[in-house]
């Protein structure tokens, strides 16, 4: 059976149908239509002011690559100008492979690159190494928390060392409908509360933050890498498979079988909860060490790097933990409180934070 | 031989663990049981003495435990008696489950022989009464101010001193009974309503029609859902109940909750889970069972032979991909079984939702069907609604194949999973007119959940009546609006948004605009 005609241009046979709506495009016009949206997104949300220095976090991923395409498609409309900044995190055997792809695309595109690493950024402390060591406790999941925290900072930093004025990333809709189901399994009030939205204001001296493919499926961010051939780094991370939103991703999967709009409706109820004021976060202040936001003393790196030199790695995981706020110095220190590894269930901020859902 | 302790994740008790294998260790559980029901209904102070409550008995587990509790804690004495005056109502939708009327009328004997015990009055109905349900049942009614913690002290206070004038007066002279309640002391089978025989054909076959024109199961649980809570409704209206109680288990919440959140319904999650909804204004709906697991309700039951019927549902023989409600149950109960805290916890995460604040009913046009207020936003705005009504796919020229008479603006109404006769565009208009002036009344979820229906005339008369009704009323309002702000262009006709002004014109438009772009065709 021939392929029907292009909805769009009618001219040209249809080369795939959206998955959203079933429509029948040729390559260029659904490239043409998705580039249409992003725009839209970025306009109505006004996300990307005229005049922005933009930094692009940019993993060697599919949603990364597609999003530095487009932006720099659109950037003369929007009058904005890109830097890409790549964060290192220090995981061999998966990282350097990435690199390798955004510097490619750093040639091929003529976007100024910018990498920073964990090592660099953080005292000697890579993803391997902070693996080695919540390995130890015997919950590795744990390294996931680390990642999504410490790559946030670190897109921070790049995005200061480049004159950014707001940062990108690159999560799609699947993505956002992952993060709502994840923090209603976990019970995590806090961030449904702090999500929703296309990206924060920034608050505190921090950089704005959007995520212009919001309302794009993952789909057709794939599609689209397909058709204009964009060359991107599609392994998954080493450590990946132990990550809690691995859950959410397999339900959202088989949601998308029974009804394919899942993931749209799912943001559209993330942009609709109302939780009690008890439960949003406390407006954030200044971290006492570094100066970051934070909405305790220390942030959240802080915190976690300060658990990782005592050893002990658990420290900042979990809501409540004692020690947090204290700044001994190192030496024996009693082992830390046992209760959530043999606990079963899963607690708030624990339980491997796929990286993905920090990085906003 | 059951376990010597239960661990109950909700109160994260360990119940009698010292008990050992003694008998008495079940009257702990089932005092613990009571009592949480007790606990839930009394700090809620939602349910005044003397009420008129409608307990919805669906046959099942949940809610059979729960009538069992209503008639075990009104025959207790007087300090502890449960105060209020309950019937017990039970659907029947078979047709909408394909049922024979020989089966449906095997239940419906084991219903009654189980009712006819209780002691209340009891209405049967049956779903194909939807057929005869007046518009009105849509409309939010004014609401009663719902009682302050002084109001109820007073009403408890006011009470219990009338049943001591009474039973002082009961001891003088009268022969009956000293309770002097409402309370019949026999089973009141006046106020009772029972259907004769079953009900006209022509009914069923429509509400079967309907339903098997619904394409997924999904949709058809969804409409089944309304469809139930409407006909309840009109029950408890029409007989005088303020309440309806409904036996959602803890389990049951937490599912739904995620299945909503599925749904598109984030914006009503504290209606659809929390104890009280009282979206309808002067029915409000509790969930009493909400703190009890489906594990403990099992256990109850079956300790102490709670009678239920077992009713095939319209999902029951389907596999567990075939709708969300059952891949969310399904992935839940799973999870649960790798971590036994997931229930507990999304309950949890659920008290921690607010009801956004609405001030009465009249603010703000409610959806047609759930009667929830209207979440939707602008048709173009960056939001998930915006990304599904625009359409950047067409290009503006117009080709033999755009509808004709259709704006020069992208029109997505083709190969949305419509029909295919959307394509070429030889719809009558009518049709088009009629089926958009429905979808324009309804929330996002619901909106959704009609893209399933390929057709909306199967639909009971009382929503097409009311859809109708909506569209045309305020149009002299819209009229009057526009003179005022004259900046704005285009009128509006036909649309059907109500709320203050300046929100009316942007709904006005952004349903217009919807409509336009026939997306939800």
């Amino acid at each position: 059976m021939p392929a029907p005609q292009c909805f769009s241009c009618h001219a040209a046979r249809a080369a795939l149908r959206r998955p959203r709506s079933g429509q029948a495009l040729c390559g260029p016009c659904f490239c043409t239509a998705f580039e249409a949206e992003v725009l839209h997104t970025v306009l109505a949300g006004r996300l990307l002011p005229p005049g922005a220095v933009v930094a692009v976090g940019a993993s060697g991923g599919k949603d990364s690559t597609v999003l530095a395409h487009v932006l720099r498609e659109l950037a003369p409309q929007l009058g904005v100008s890109l830097r890409l900044v790549a964060v290192d995190e220090g995981i061999g055997g998966y990282r350097d492979a990435a690199l390798a792809a955004v510097r490619r695309q750093a040639a091929r595109w003529d976007l100024p690159l910018t990498v920073v690493a964990y090592a660099d950024l953080f005292g000697g402390w890579t993803m391997d190494a902070v693996a080695r060591s919540t390995a130890g406790t015997g919950r590795s999941r744990a390294c996931c928390t680390f990642c999504g925290v410490l790559r946030r900072r670190a897109l921070e930093e790049g995005a200061r060392l480049v004159g950014a004025t707001h940062i990108v990333t690159g999560h799609n809709a699947d993505d956002m409908a992952e993060t709502v189901l994840m923090n209603f399994l976990r019970g995590d009030a806090g961030r449904l509360a702090r999500g929703g939205g296309l990206g924060s204001r920034g608050e505190g001296g921090a950089l704005p933050r959007c995520r212009p493919l919001q309302l794009a499926s993952q789909k057709e961010v794939v599609l689209y890498a397909h058709f204009r051939r964009l060359d991107y780094f599609s392994e998954e991370c080493v450590y990946a498979p132990e990550a809690f939103r691995g859950h959410a991703r397999d339900l959202l999967k088989l949601l998308e079988a029974a009804r394919p709009s899942a993931a749209l409706d799912l943001v559209h109820s993330a942009e609709r909860l109302a939780l009690a004021p008890a439960a949003r976060p406390p407006p954030p202040g200044a971290c006492s060490r570094c100066g970051a936001l934070a909405s305790r003393s220390l942030c959240q790196a802080c915190a976690l790097l300060d658990g990782l030199q005592r050893g002990q790695p658990r420290l900042a995981i979990g809501k409540g933990r004692g020690g947090r706020d204290k700044e001994g110095p190192p030496g024996p220190l009693p082992p830390p409180p046992s209760d959530p590894e043999s606990a079963p269930g899963p607690a708030a901020g624990e339980c491997g934070a796929a990286c993905k859902e920090r990085c906003e | 031989m059951p376990q010597p302790w239960l661990p109950l994740p909700v109160s994260g008790q360990n119940l009698c663990q010292d008990a050992a294998f003694k008998d008495g260790i079940w009257d702990c559980f089932r005092a613990f049981y009571v009592h949480k029901f007790r606990a839930v209904l009394g700090k809620n102070r939602l349910i005044f003495p003397g009420e008129k409550v409608l307990l919805a008995w669906s046959g099942g587990p949940s809610s059979s435990s729960m009538v069992w509790q209503v008639l075990e804690g009104l025959s207790q004495d007087s300090a502890k008696r449960l105060r209020f005056v309950p019937g017990v109502v039970y659907v029947d939708e078979g047709a909408a489950c394909g049922r024979s009327r020989e089966d449906r009328a095997k239940t419906l004997t084991d219903v009654r022989q189980i009712l006819q015990t209780l002691g209340f009055p009891w209405h049967i109905v049956t779903l194909e009464e939807v057929f005869a349900l007046p518009p009105s049942v849509l409309r939010c009614s004014a609401q009663d101010p719902v009682g302050t913690v002084g109001t109820y002290k007073v009403a408890v206070d006011s009470f219990l001193q009338q049943q001591r004038t009474l039973a002082a007066e009961g001891l003088r002279g009268s022969p009956s009974s000293a309770q002097g309640e409402e309370q019949p002391s026999q089973p009141c089978t006046q106020d009772s309503q029972d259907p004769v025989g079953p009900p006209p054909a022509a009914q069923t076959e429509a509400l079967s029609q309907l339903f098997n024109s619904v394409k997924t199961l999904t949709a058809k649980e969804e409409l089944l859902q309304t469809l139930r809570t409407h006909l309840i409704l009109h029950v408890a209206r029409t007989h005088g109940y303020s309440k309806v109680m409904t036996g959602d288990s803890c389990t049951r919440l937490a599912i739904k909750l995620m299945t909503c959140l599925a749904l598109g319904r984030g914006a009503f999650l504290a209606w659809d889970t929390g104890f009280s909804d009282e979206r309808h204004g002067d029915v409000v709906v509790v969930r009493p069972m909400r703190e009890h697991t489906l594990k403990e309700v099992a256990f109850y039951n079956r300790l102490f032979a709670v009678p239920s019927v077992f009713t095939p549902a319209v999902d029951t023989k389907a596999s567990e991909k075939a709708s969300i409600h059952r891949l969310m149950e399904g992935f839940l109960l799973r999870l649960q079984a790798q971590f036994p805290s997931t229930v507990s916890t999304v309950y949890r995460t659920s008290e921690k939702l607010v009801k956004a604040p609405r001030d009465g009913c009249a603010a703000g046009p409610r959806c047609l069907l759930c009667m929830c207020s209207l979440d939707v936003d602008s048709a173009d705005s960056a939001t998930a609604f915006g990304a599904q009504t625009q359409d950047f796919s067409q290009t503006p020229p117009p080709t033999p194949r755009a509808k004709a008479g259709a704006p020069a603006g992208p029109c997505c109404a083709a190969g949305l999973g419509g029909a295919p006769n959307c394509w070429q565009g030889t719809r009558p208009c009518g049709r088009e007119g009629s089926r958009a002036r429905v979808l324009e009344h309804l929330c996002y979820a619901c909106r959704v959940t009609m893209k399933d229906v390929p057709c909306l005339d199967p639909l009971p008369p009382y929503i097409l009546v009311e859809a109708q009704l909506r569209s045309q009323r305020p149009s002299a309002e819209i009229q009057e609006h526009l003179v005022e702000n004259s900046d704005d262009e285009a009128p509006a006709s036909g649309s059907g948004a109500r709320g203050p002004p300046e929100q009316e014109g942007k709904e006005a438009r952004a349903a217009r605009d919807c409509i336009n772009k026939n997306f939800f065709n």
